[in-house]
């Protein structure tokens, strides 16, 4: 067995959304390198429901950073140190015997927290529902191969396509402004053949949607593409871009 | 009990399009007056709820996660199969539909199958039509790679993610239906119980998971698409949230349970490394194509792997199958993974795991073209693990991925109960005692987006379904029953945390009821579930209260129907007196160790009737004979 180490926490602790919040102090001595970060997580939890405490809330389900579900600020990074990497999939072997760990959920206007580690990410749901999608009923499909697309535009697609919806995006943003993740689905949607009759009404429509949930605008930072998990580049931004503008210009009611 | 599988007659290739023919339609501006739920939002209840509401049905979708697009389907990495013949290597209907009879070992409806193998094309084309990325080739045409199990090129990929892609089409297609109005979406919700009234489904109890509110909602008629059981044994490839809970309180109302022990067990996963582990991550199949599996010959041999010399080395698969090697079916590799860990010669920390070697092939090849072929999975392993598999063996072991058994169904995906419509890997339907690579998401997808939007209609124009309220006495009874569960599990105010039993519980079920079984085991593993039954609601502690945020109190929930399941899941496992797929009795193999079927006693699927549970679980058991009119039913060999 490997050897095991002390870590020391500060998590955010928040009784209910209206409820003020405050950082505390936990010491785990029991933590092992080959341990997941919401391993670590989840010993403390047992050790806190055996000492008659409420465990600390958080988000997650796959944990194998695919379904976007964790989402921890760890010392006021989304998602902690490790590039392209969720929190799950983060390992205590990044840390050293004694550090401190700073646990934050991902703050934002537009995420409310629920409990403690818990935020509510639905406005990104909604963004979705104004218009990411290509409106084709089951069963109406053509043929699938009668739609030939450039492999090179299809690897690009996927490139987008890969969000996971986790948000790290937002949180890391000092604008809170949610471009990236809306940037992403525009950049593969409307990059399809299938996806151009609708272009310029989902550009309009999604973009409308994010400035209405209460994201801030982006300013270029790029802390988003530096936190994302998967790799999104920014260049979905600037595409989002030049496609409202173009949509506004040629008639598309905002 | 008459299990009617209500196939419709005539030739296998006409059956569904002449089902199509008979089944009765409701007029367009009657399905605005109809309410559907559907519960779950995988690839099955996201597809089905948005097509559903696209027909004018108006319907309300129910997750656990925080949004539509985290359900499990996500994960699903190799592909989807369709016998679309792209390659033109005479790929057809046919093949598939036999490919996938004969993967179940024969355990499956003729009928079904069949069905799922027409339908695999117009999951293609729709998924194509939403923007779904599959891999194309340079031509601008899709892409196909081959999987186990068959021996033509008909798997549609994305990557590593085309679960993740299929997924968020569907999700994508309903929320383009919540925009529309006709989906009411409600996440962050688990169901807890079904309603019936005059005998049909006719409601759920589900509780919010925010603010712990019990809350009551009605419909005509409720598909279930929760998925799969797997997360019973505690370490498996499942999500963490994935359960059972839904489909156990529908089993409690009268719903049949079929085959619950049909289990897949994935032999490529990275090993437990202790207590703490809360799951296990899935190495893709393809390594077996260059890795090598071996332990060292000599028992509790702790030298480093590199240092141990060829001579001394035991490759299994190699010596006991040396036609297929490596490349031997995963519940074959799985269990021989098992038997030498048995016998001592397990490796790692734990001493269950065997070595997945790439040295040859690196030396072969060269390190380049083994990173083209595998790169990404060898940086997860060692982001993991923290080895690196370029320089020291891989080390692996098998894990619980998938189950077959579910809910019965008959041919409409509807269980015995009238308005329960069960879809995805939550029914039986199609995959037998063992399911094939890159069939899951064709299942998923065919029920939700080709089946069940016909078959509802069917049941909805046929039946009389008069309006009901959510203050109607059945309403009132099914929520009080949720409540009750929920205030039971917080008073029992006891010393052992929910986690603890799940953990126990696990290693029973890996230990008894996993990849190799015998009777002996069975019995005894019937024993320790019911003990661990009683001792979970003497002792165990559930933290917090309901009316909040309380993952402990969602988890002693599921735990306590695990706790059930897993008796059923023995007890099915000790009444199949033979080996099929997936299940493997010790008492019936081969002489090369092979599953060996008893098809004169136990062609028939085993559906179960809840009747209790008293300190030990009442179940009645009914058999549906599965008759083969089609295909030949053979032995299978690896050697």
């Amino acid at each position: 067995m490997a050897d095991t180490f002390t870590i020391h926490l500060k998590i955010w602790r928040q009784a209910g959304p209206d409820q003020p919040g405050k950082l505390v102090d936990y010491t785990l001595d029991n933590v092992n390198e080959h341990m997941s970060f919401l391993e670590m997580l989840d010993v403390l939890n047992e050790q806190l429901v055996a000492e008659g405490k409420e465990p600390v809330e958080f988000d997650y389900d796959c944990r194998e950073g695919i379904c976007g579900s964790c989402n921890l600020m760890i010392n006021g990074q989304a998602h902690g140190p490790k590039a392209l990497t969720c929190t799950c999939q983060l390992h205590m072997r990044n840390y050293s015997d004694g550090d401190t760990i700073v646990v934050e959920p991902f703050r934002a206007r537009a995420f409310p927290v629920i409990k403690d580690l818990v935020v509510d990410r639905s406005a990104l749901d909604r963004i979705i529902q104004a218009g990411g999608y290509i409106s084709v009923k089951t069963g109406s499909a053509p043929e699938a191969n009668s739609i030939p697309v450039d492999k090179a535009v299809s690897d690009k697609a996927f490139d987008y396509a890969t969000c996971i919806g986790c948000g790290a995006c937002v949180a890391a943003c000092p604008n809170s402004s949610a471009s990236l993740f809306t940037g992403a689905k525009l950049a593969h949607l409307n990059r399809f053949p299938q996806g151009e009759p609708e272009r310029r009404k989902r550009t309009v429509a999604m973009v409308e949607q994010m400035d209405a949930e209460g994201f801030g605008d982006c300013s270029n930072f790029a802390e988003c593409e530096a936190v994302c998990p998967v790799g999104i580049s920014i260049s979905a931004i600037a595409e989002m871009r030049r496609d409202y503008m173009k949509a506004l210009v040629a008639g598309e009611e905002a | 009990m008459n299990l009617d599988s209500k196939v419709p007659s005539g030739p296998l290739e006409e059956k569904w399009s002449k089902h199509l023919n008979d089944i009765k339609l409701v007029a367009p501006n009657n399905k605005r007056k109809h309410n559907v739920i559907v519960v779950g939002t995988g690839l099955a209840g996201g597809s089905a709820a948005a097509s559903l509401a696209e027909l004018g049905y108006n319907v309300k979708s129910f997750c656990i996660q925080d949004s539509a697009r985290r359900a499990h389907s996500i994960a699903a990495q190799g592909g989807i199969n369709a016998a679309k013949n792209y390659p033109n290597d005479g790929d057809n209907i046919w093949r598939l539909f036999y490919d996938t009879i004969k993967g179940g070992d024969y355990r499956s409806r003729e009928a079904n199958v069949y069905r799922l193998a027409q339908i695999s094309n117009e999951i293609i084309d729709q998924a194509v039509a939403q923007g779904v990325p599959f891999a194309r080739e340079y031509g601008g045409l899709l892409a196909n790679r081959s999987f186990g199990g068959a021996q033509v090129s008909r798997t549609f990929y994305a990557r590593g993610q085309t679960g993740q892609q299929l997924l968020l089409g569907a999700y994508q297609a309903m929320m383009r239906q919540v925009h529309e109005g006709k989906i009411e979406y409600y996440p962050r919700h688990e169901m807890l119980d079904l309603v019936l009234i005059d005998g049909k489904a006719r409601g759920i109890i589900t509780r919010d998971l925010v603010s712990g509110e019990i809350k009551r909602w009605m419909a005509d008629a409720v598909v279930l698409c929760t998925g799969g059981y797997g997360n019973i044994f505690y370490l498996s490839t499942n999500a963490k949230n994935s359960n059972v809970t839904a489909a156990w309180r529908c089993h409690k109302r009268g719903a049949l349970f079929a085959n619950p022990c049909y289990v897949q067990i994935h032999p490529t996963c990275i090993p437990v490394s202790g207590d703490y582990q809360s799951k296990l991550t899935l190495m893709s199949e393809s390594l077996r194509n260059d890795g090598r599996v071996w332990v060292p010959r000599k028992k509790g041999d702790n030298r480093p792997p590199n240092q141990i010399p060829d001579d001394e080395r035991y490759y299994y698969l190699e010596e006991k199958y040396p036609s297929f090697g490596n490349l031997v079916p995963r519940d074959v590799a799985s269990r021989n993974a098992k038997i030498v860990c048995d016998e001592g010669m397990g490796v790692g920390p734990t001493g269950y795991a065997v070595y997945l070697d790439f040295r040859d092939a690196i030396k072969r090849q060269g390190v380049k073209t083994i990173s083209e072929k595998y790169g990404n999975l060898f940086d997860m392993y060692e982001n993991i693990t923290g080895d690196n598999p370029y320089e020291v063996p891989m080390r692996i072991f098998p894990a619980v991925h998938y189950t077959m058994g579910g809910l019965w169904v008959d041919y409409n995906l509807m269980s015995n109960i009238p308005g329960l419509f069960v879809a995805g890997e939550a029914n039986f339907s199609d995959h037998g005692a063992n399911r094939l690579g890159a069939s899951a998401l064709m299942q998923g997808l065919a029920d939700g987006y080709f089946i069940i939007p016909y078959t509802i209609g069917d049941y909805i124009a046929g039946n009389e379904l008069p309006e009901v309220k959510t203050n109607h006495e059945a309403f009132d009874e099914a929520a009080q029953n949720a409540q009750q569960h929920i205030d039971k599990l917080l008073n029992v105010k006891g010393e052992k945390s929910v986690v603890e039993f799940h953990r126990e519980l696990g290693k029973i079920m890996w230990d008894k009821v996993g990849i190799a079984r015998n009777a002996e085991g069975l019995k005894e593993a019937i024993v320790q579930i019911r003990a661990l039954r009683d001792e979970f609601w003497q002792n165990v502690r559930v933290p917090g209260d309901q009316a909040n945020y309380n993952k402990y109190l969602e988890f002693a929930g599921r735990v306590a129907d695990f706790l059930e399941l897993g008796e059923l899941m023995a007890q099915d496992a000790l009444n199949r007196d033979e080996s099929a797929g997936c299940h493997l009795r010790e008492e019936h193999q081969t002489s090369e160790g092979e599953a060996l079927r008893n098809d004169e006693e136990y062609s028939f699927v085993s559906a179960w009737e809840y009747q209790g549970v008293n300190g030990q679980l009442q179940e009645q058991l009914h058999k549906e004979n599965l008759e083969f009119e089609f295909v030949e039913l053979k032995q299978r060999s690896y050697k």
